[in-house]
């Protein structure tokens, strides 16, 4: 198989606007995304950057498939660490379900290429930014290591 | 959140070593998961229902395949509620240990 995958899928109890409004507003990205925010129009073929608190580029794409409060497709560049951003584009895919008094968010964060250290990266951040979301959605707080920049990176 | 179906889901040989498939070759297809196995088809797709249902394993669909992936969220709050709580515990016992193991070298 020619290609880096990483999947995830939580269940959350909340609503898939609350929820998509939770993974697109900056004033709850902030909250669990250590501080970001997403600067983007949220229009197919619009512009995508994550930015990071002190004002840098993190990561940038474009929204290649957006279906609120359903789906999500967003090309991702890493644009801060040379490595990583010399392997191209990913692929970030967001899934809500409704099911029951919870939503089934799914992501598959993906790229063309065997091996992808930038893949091997997301896969060990997404899970602590996920389980922050969570909890916020779930309690109104997100967890302690979520809510700033770590320093030095 | 409920961890009885995680936990009752790990506790199961066949199911962990499915899962370290899994780790080692993620997006695997029923099939690639049998080879090797000493375990019939339907066994192995019984297990992996229990731990889909645990949400250890999720899948995907490519074309017909069916393809399935280590799903890291229970893991990760696994080692949240259970693990790092006792990390601070277990460095100290592990620094005694290192204490008395070089106190006997002298």
């Amino acid at each position: 198989m020619s290609e880096s995958k990483f999947v995830y899928v939580t269940y959350i109890r909340t609503t898939p606007e609350k929820l998509w409004r939770a993974l697109t507003a900056g004033e709850f990205t902030r909250r669990y995304w250590a501080g970001t925010w997403q600067d983007c129009t949220w229009q197919k073929g619009a512009g995508w950057r994550l930015m990071i608190p002190d004002g840098r580029v993190g990561d940038a794409g474009e929204v290649l498939e957006i279906d609120p409060p359903r789906r999500l497709v967003l090309s991702w560049q890493n644009q801060f660490i040379p490595d990583l951003k010399a392997e191209g584009p990913s692929r970030a895919t967001f899934e809500l379900e409704h099911e029951g008094d919870m939503v089934k968010l799914t992501i598959v964060h993906e790229m063309d290429k065997l091996g992808s250290k930038f893949i091997e990266q997301v896969s060990g951040g997404w899970p602590l930014i996920l389980a922050s979301l969570k909890s916020l959605l779930e309690t109104g707080e997100s967890l302690e290591a979520t809510r700033k920049w770590p320093e030095g990176m | 959140m409920d961890f009885d179906p995680v936990f009752r889901a790990l506790a199961d040989a066949s199911r962990r070593d499915l899962l370290d498939r899994l780790f080692e070759k993620n997006g695997q297809t029923l099939s690639e998961l049998c080879e090797g196995l000493d375990m019939s088809r339907q066994a192995v797709t019984k297990h992996l229902v229990i731990l889909e249902e645990a949400n250890l394993v999720a899948t995907l669909w490519r074309g017909r395949e069916k393809l399935h992936y280590l799903n890291p969220a229970p893991i990760h709050d696994i080692a949240e509620r259970w693990l790092r709580k006792y990390e601070r515990g277990r460095l100290r016992v592990l620094s005694e240990l290192k204490k008395i193991l070089e106190a006997d070298d002298e």
